[in-house]
């Protein structure tokens, strides 16, 4: 009997990003009104920072600044549970194809790596229109300058990549635990 | 040749497989011990219910067994850890299902690299092997076609060359056939049985498929999670 020999070989970085990209194009989308939501949860954000960078605090209310922290950070959370939910129902629905390429030797990593790297995308993509949108628009109605605008767009992104990232945990986690048995299921 | 003088790629050891606890627990399979051999075309038979799934995923290291031990190439599967399960997977075992399960979005050659690129060869040697691969199943022509772009018969002919990627020393095939009409699942089971000739790989695969008994070196009857007999086909003449 010839004996099996065990190595640690890690598909390349490419492997995986290409596949989180091919993911993306063939639910386009899907994806597209994913990106929509965190674009439009980081305009909110980024306009409000537009706005107070541009004006100052308002002297005659001081608890208004308060009030905008608490708004903006209900409008991420649920930005963020939104983007967890819409990936969470794309891995139930990815039951095959996720448990086909474990048959073909992905790892959990692998897996878990491919659905950071989708979310991530698509929070780049999307923070970054929303960021810039949103910073613009103030920009136009506050009088905000082009380097506010351009400081906002980058804090935004930052932001929204990193509450893509954390969106993705929970669906990552789920996806690398789905049984490579799960390929073998024929009910549609 | 007498089948004893063979190498043993699978053997099971009183595997027992229960699934839930006390009350509704449900024993799929009862102690079935069986030895696999290089190069054989063996098919797994039993209705529904019988447990010929759950050995089948067993063998396949697709799932754990309650009891007793599956060794595939003299390794216990129970003892690894996932990440040296999922080495097994790509190196040892290749996988053909009834719904093709190609990747969608990738074209028939990714879907034939993919399993070598887990394997870490090289992007240029995998494509080379692809292709070589591809060919091997009449389908070097259409390399570049997604699996949308193929029928039913070239998709499995695409799994096909794709579960001999990474050169297994078995191939897994859930009902091969169940998803083809008759003439296609005929040429799907003759190329199967001319890689088995060719390769030399041992072909495991469970079926209703009569076409694909008539092929098999021996046939396996599962009943009531037991394996009831064991059919020995005479040498097919070749």
């Amino acid at each position: 009997m010839s004996q099996t020999e065990f190595k640690n070989v890690d598909p390349p970085f490419w492997v995986a990003w290409n596949q989180a990209l091919a993911s993306i194009r063939v639910r386009f989308l899907r994806h597209a009104i994913t990106s929509l939501g965190i674009a439009l949860g980081i305009a909110f954000f980024s306009s409000v920072l537009t706005m107070r960078l541009a004006t100052g605090p308002d002297p005659s209310d001081p608890g208004s600044a308060d009030r905008l922290l608490w708004l903006v950070c209900t409008s991420l959370v649920m930005c963020l549970v939104g983007v967890t939910n819409s990936m969470l129902m794309s891995v139930t629905e990815r039951y095959r194809e996720i448990g086909t390429i474990k048959c073909l030797g992905a790892s959990d990593g692998f897996i878990v790596k491919v659905f950071f790297l989708e979310s991530a995308i698509l929070g780049a993509i999307g923070s970054f229109v929303g960021a810039f949108l949103g910073s613009v628009l103030m920009m136009l109605v506050a009088g905000a300058n082009f380097s506010t605008v351009m400081l906002v767009t980058l804090l935004g992104t930052g932001t929204g990549i990193v509450m893509t990232i954390l969106a993705a945990v929970a669906p990552a986690v789920q996806a690398a635990k789905m049984p490579a048995a799960a390929a073998l299921r024929v009910d549609v | 040749m007498s089948l004893d003088t063979r190498n043993v790629v699978v053997r099971t050891v009183d595997l027992a497989k229960q699934y839930g606890d006390g009350e509704a627990a449900v024993r799929a399979l009862n102690g079935v011990s069986c030895e696999i051999f290089q190069g054989e075309y063996l098919s797994i038979m039993g209705p529904s219910g019988s447990g010929k799934s759950t050995l089948f995923n067993m063998i396949g290291g697709l799932d754990k067994p309650t009891e007793g031990s599956v060794y595939v190439n003299s390794v216990d599967i129970a003892q690894l850890t996932p990440r040296e399960l999922a080495f097994l997977r790509c190196h040892t075992i290749g996988y053909i299902f009834q719904t093709f399960n190609l990747i969608t979005v990738r074209t028939a050659l990714e879907n034939v690299t993919l399993p070598m690129l887990f394997a870490g060869t090289s992007p240029d040697d995998a494509d080379e092997k692809g292709m070589g691969l591809l060919e091997l199943v009449g389908l070097g022509h259409r390399y570049h076609h997604r699996p949308s772009e193929l029928s039913g018969g070239q998709q499995q002919r695409v799994a096909i060359a794709r579960s001999l990627a990474n050169s297994p020393s078995i191939v897994l095939a859930d009902e091969p056939t169940g998803n083809l009409d008759l003439k296609t699942g005929q040429e799907i089971i003759d190329l199967l049985r001319q890689l088995n000739h060719e390769q030399n790989v041992t072909i495991i695969s469970a079926t209703h498929d009569h076409k694909m008994l008539d092929v098999s070196d021996r046939i396996f009857h599962i009943r009531d999670g037991q394996l009831a007999s064991i059919d020995v086909k005479d040498e097919v003449p070749t």
